[in-house]
């Protein structure tokens, strides 16, 4: 397909994070560099402690690197302000996390409509987009059920809808299947492993290796540093390429 | 950008959503708003009910009394024969001047057989019936040539009859005896406690005085009243012979001069009253930022995870403020129904007319803004305020 001309998405160049309580200082990023195509499925794996959270907080933009350049499609946004930030987020990142991802006592519907609320578009818009992804996650009867009304597996794929909906350059899902049961913590990752195949580019955060393997390319973060770039899992990997 | 309606139903879902805790946080808007409505209306309707009562003698009549304004007549000694029939004479030659009539009052006693009542008399001219508006359910007033004669003749009010002759009894033509004199009756007249009797008779007969309580002057149109006032103080400085009018030995007083002192009075009153009300609206208020500091360190996770999903800080502060700002405003708009309802049953208790003015009505609707937009807007900004990986990670 696109294979051969592949843009990078996303560029670490020597990102560093040193967080600061009161006298102590802790350096969780001591200078990553790495580069992420367009349609790549990357799994970043690590101890707790490694620093892959640090790494997906400052590629969610959710945080900015104490030093260092993060490229998101060509753009230096390492400086950018709060407000900045969340335009970005709210544009070109979809999140997935482990837990809480929708909102309580709201309807999926509304829960998949909200990044399209703070976009501005029009309430019939919203409606029309939302219901739209949630028929690709196969849960459009599910749209007026409140958030807390559906089942653990269907909340991961409200939220995978929730973060294309606004059809963003990355889906970022950080240990997705944390709360999940095996058998539906493989439903998921098979979804994920769909979208990717339709172009979607996926990034992983995860510390078990079985669902890493779902991933195309593996990043180790050992102690604030990659340890390996393309790190070959012990487990087989679960796409046969 | 921002879909204000959205954010009204997301609002509303929320409040919906800890019925108990909405209402127990409103209750204080309610109360204080409800007050501010019933002390304001109260005032309102009590004010309208004097100015009613005041004007039912004719907004164009000005009377002069003697004495010294505030000090009311006789105050100071001698200065009670200040006014006499010649200054009375000489105000019915100004302009503008309708009809001018003397007045001499007293107390007396009223006696018919063994029913007495003590009761202001006034001896009047003619002119009286027409200055006041007198009128009459039964009989008619004193005839020019009654008075002149100095006929033992009198007209009592309505209020007066049932006192001393018993309910619903036709009284023309009646003897009553005023302090042990025997007057006929020849009127009745209508909403009425007064009794008039001819000029002559109360000076000579009652009261033995020649000099006057009063002057009663019925202006020709309210347009001119204030020159009016003016000539009639400066014509009777000039015959008492007083240079500076803070001198004078009389006083005018005029239907709206009445009904602005009290206005103002019931104004002052209505004002402390409702200052008093407010502060329960100011521990409302406290009230609804105590519970909105509560609402955003609860909801810590949904603000971080609303963030992360491309929140700005002005989405989080436009929700947090109008989730305040429509917790204050339906308690405020439940208030004023509460108040005009506490009014409407005060009123008809009190016997006042039933005033729940727009005014007061948005005044309360436009202070429930202000409490919503003043205690939420620091929550909110809290809320705005917040690191969203902090939040996410808040448990």
């Amino acid at each position: 397909m696109r294979k051969n001309k592949r843009n990078t998405l996303i560029g670490f160049e020597k990102i560093k994070k040193t967080y600061v309580t009161g006298p102590v200082k802790y350096q969780a990023l001591r200078g990553i560099d790495f580069k992420i195509k367009e349609g790549e499925f990357v799994a970043i794996i690590g101890h707790s402690g490694s620093g892959k959270s640090t790494i997906m907080n400052i590629m969610g933009a959710l945080d900015s690197p104490t030093s260092g350049k993060y490229f998101l499609k060509g753009k230096n946004i390492s400086h950018y302000n709060q407000d900045e930030l969340a335009e970005i987020r709210n544009k070109e990142i979809g999140f997935v996390f482990q837990s809480f991802n929708l909102l309580p006592r709201t309807t999926v519907l509304k829960n998949v409509e909200r990044p399209l609320l703070y976009a501005g578009y029009t309430k019939e818009k919203r409606e029309k987009r939302a219901m739209k992804m949630l028929k690709t996650v196969g849960l459009a009867d599910k749209a007026t059920n409140l958030s807390n009304h559906i089942s653990v597996g269907q909340i991961q794929r409200v939220a995978i809808a929730r973060a294309l909906v606004m059809n963003p350059s990355i889906l970022l899902a950080d240990e997705p299947t944390g709360n999940l049961d095996t058998k539906t913590a493989h439903e998921v990752m098979k979804f994920l492993v769909d979208l990717n195949k339709k172009g979607s580019t996926i990034i992983l955060i995860t510390h078990e290796d079985d669902i890493a393997a779902f991933a195309k390319r593996v990043i180790k973060i050992t102690d604030g540093l990659i340890e390996s770039s393309n790190y070959k899992l012990k487990t087989a990997r679960f796409i046969k390429e | 950008m921002i879909d204000i309606e959205e954010l009204i139903i997301l609002a509303l879902e929320q409040l919906r959503s800890n019925v108990a805790r909405t209402v127990l946080t409103m209750l204080g808007i309610i109360i204080g708003i409800g007050s501010v409505i019933t002390i304001m209306s109260l005032g309102d309707g009590s004010t309208q009910s004097i100015i009613d009562q005041i004007s039912k003698f004719g907004t164009n009549v000005l009377t002069v009394s003697p004495g010294k304004a505030g000090r009311g007549p006789g105050s100071s000694g001698g200065i009670f024969g200040t006014l006499v029939e010649k200054d009375a004479q000489a105000v019915s030659e100004l302009a503008n001047i309708e009809a001018v009539s003397s007045v001499v009052s007293g107390q007396a006693t009223l006696v018919n057989d063994d029913q007495s009542v003590s009761s202001s008399v006034a001896g009047v001219e003619y002119a009286y019936a027409q200055i006041q508006s007198l009128e009459f359910s039964e009989g008619s007033f004193l005839t020019e040539s009654n008075i002149n004669s100095m006929t033992r003749n009198v007209v009592l009010g309505d209020n007066l009859i049932e006192d001393l002759f018993g309910e619903e009894a036709l009284v023309v033509g009646k003897k009553l005896r005023i302090d042990g004199k025997t007057f006929k009756i020849v009127g009745v007249i209508k909403d009425s406690g007064s009794v008039v009797v001819p000029l002559p008779t109360a000076q000579k007969l009652l009261f033995g005085q020649d000099h006057l309580s009063s002057i009663s002057i019925r202006v020709i149109d309210i347009e001119v009243m204030d020159n009016t006032l003016a000539q009639v103080e400066n014509l009777l400085l000039e015959r008492h012979g007083i240079s500076n009018p803070d001198d004078a030995d009389f006083y005018l007083t005029s239907p709206q001069q009445m009904i602005e002192t009290v206005g103002n009075m019931t104004g002052t009153l209505t004002a402390a009253l409702s200052g008093i009300a407010a502060i329960s609206l100011l521990v409302g208020g406290i009230g609804i930022m105590n519970i909105m500091l509560v609402t955003v360190t609860e909801r810590t996770k949904d603000i971080g995870l609303l963030k992360a999903i491309g929140a700005k800080r002005k989405d989080i502060l436009a929700q947090f403020l109008i989730e305040s700002l429509v917790l204050t405003l339906a308690g405020g708009i439940i208030g004023v129904i509460i108040g005009g309802a506490l009014t409407y049953f005060a009123s008809s208790a009190l016997g006042i007319p039933f005033i729940v003015g727009l005014k007061s009505i948005l005044l309360a609707v436009g202070v429930s803004v202000g409490i919503g937009i003043l205690f939420g807007y620091y929550p909110a900004k809290k809320a705005a305020e917040l690191n969203p990986i902090d939040a996410l990670r808040y448990e």
